[in-house]
């Protein structure tokens, strides 16, 4: 009786998932169970904000332009792994990275403008 | 307004009576309303206020043209809500030039986005213009989400590769570049293998005295490398133009007047008629620069060209659009 009334708790432990399992990884198996990661680069005064966003295997990066010009992100890899099109004021474009790597980017327009995100 | 200018001779450099020391006094004076104007060899400086006094031939030269630029058709923000008004007032101004120019020079960025309704905006506005034949190049805003294509269709009809072409008006040879092409991260503009390769046989066959004129979007000189305002293979471009006595370049992109003579070749950048940008280092980033509604005018502009022939350099006048 006891033992499956436990058996019972942990299922129901197990089940409600957010924050239950607490051994070191704390959120690692809820990401993986509920939503995966998000990320944000702010683009604004012609620059990418973060330069440099390193994020999880499965992160969803979205690029919002801030700035009063038109952008675009593409990244320089041949094939492209992504290439918005042109985003005007407040415009987003999202990409998920599913593969871990280093993907540099920039602005085909303001080729100036370059960004990184490095996926681990 | 600078003083009276001196008409004399200070350094021949290319024993062909031209001064360049004159000339650069006088295109620093350009932007207050003076025109200048090749005779004999001669740099001649009126101010505009005078011009009754000048003979139309003395005037208009030979050869008169107009350089517009970066319209940015679908801009609406802050710094300039309505760029199809100030379009409008460059049309107004270049009709009412005492010398009607012959045609007209669109160094780029036509539209903002790209899009049909914006080249379609700016094609109607031009109509109203006394000068009939356009010449575009595309500016990196024309080039957005097709490579290009639907720029080649609407004003490339003639050209080669991206868009660029030559043509002859008045023995004088005119070239359209593309710099806005394939860019690559970090980098300024580019013209090419390709294009190069096309500009070095274009040009082979000219006579040392035949006047150049090129026009492309990007700067085809070094203005500011870090805003991404140069173009990495100029260099060769201008290598194959080294033999002619007299090449003027016309920019654009950069949304303000900068000029810079170096050996036969004059640099000559132009204003926007949609809005301006600051001045190189002058700001965190080289974006759309607001200025109070009165003195929005006063920063765009158009600039008119006029040419003698037979004679070297080609007179280059900035006006403002107040």
């Amino acid at each position: 009786m006891r033992r499956s009334v436990s058996i019972a708790v942990l299922t129901v432990a197990l089940a409600t998932g957010v924050g239950t399992i607490t051994v070191g990884q704390k959120n690692i198996l809820a990401s993986a169970q509920e939503k995966p990661a998000t990320a944000e680069v702010k683009i604004d005064n012609f620059s990418f904000g973060p330069a440099t966003l390193t994020v999880p295997v499965g992160t969803s990066v979205t690029w919002t332009n801030r700035d009063d010009i038109p952008h675009t992100v593409v990244s320089t890899d041949d094939p492209k792994s992504f290439k918005s099109k042109v985003l005007d004021t407040d415009e987003k474009f999202s990409f998920t990275f599913s593969k871990a790597g280093t993907y540099p980017y920039f602005c085909s327009i303001h080729p100036k403008m370059t960004g990184k995100v490095i996926v681990q | 307004m600078a003083g009276k200018l001196k008409d004399e001779i200070l350094y021949d450099h290319n024993h062909d009576g031209i001064d360049r020391r004159g000339f650069l006094k006088c295109m620093a004076w350009a932007g207050t309303g003076a025109l200048c104007v090749m005779s004999g060899g001669v740099l001649k400086s009126y101010s505009l206020n005078r011009l009754p006094e000048m003979s139309s031939k003395d005037a208009m030269g030979e050869l008169s043209f107009v350089q517009i630029s970066d319209s940015h058709m679908g801009f609406n923000k802050p710094a300039n809500p309505d760029v199809a008004g100030t379009l409008k007032a460059a049309v107004d101004k270049i009709n009412a030039l005492s010398a009607a120019p012959e045609f007209m020079l669109h160094t780029g960025d036509i539209s903002h986005l790209s899009k049909p309704e914006e080249f379609d905006t700016v094609d109607q506005i031009l109509k109203g213009a006394k000068p009939k034949d356009v010449f575009y190049v595309p500016g990196e805003h024309d080039v957005l989400n097709d490579d290009g294509k639907q720029f080649l269709e609407r004003y490339g009809k003639a050209s080669k590769g991206a868009g660029w072409y030559s043509f002859d008006k008045k023995g004088a040879h005119f070239i359209g570049l593309v710099n806005v092409m394939n860019l690559k991260a970090g980098g300024l503009g580019t013209l090419g293998h390709e294009q190069l390769e096309w500009l070095e046989d274009d040009v082979k066959h000219l006579k040392h005295s035949t006047p150049i004129v090129i026009f492309a979007h990007i700067p085809l000189w070094s203005v500011y490398p870090e805003w991404g305002w140069g173009t990495e293979d100029s260099a060769q471009a201008l290598a194959y133009l080294k033999k002619f006595g007299s090449v003027t370049v016309l920019n654009g992109h950069i949304h303000q007047v900068m000029q810079k003579v170096e050996g036969n070749v004059t640099f000559h950048t132009a204003c926007s008629t949609a809005f301006p940008q600051p001045q190189p280092g002058k700001a965190d980033s080289p974006g759309p620069m607001k200025v109070p509604a009165e003195q929005l005018k006063s920063v765009l502009g158009i600039t008119d060209v006029n040419y003698i022939q037979g004679q070297h350099a080609l007179a280059v006048v900035d006006s403002t659009l107040a």
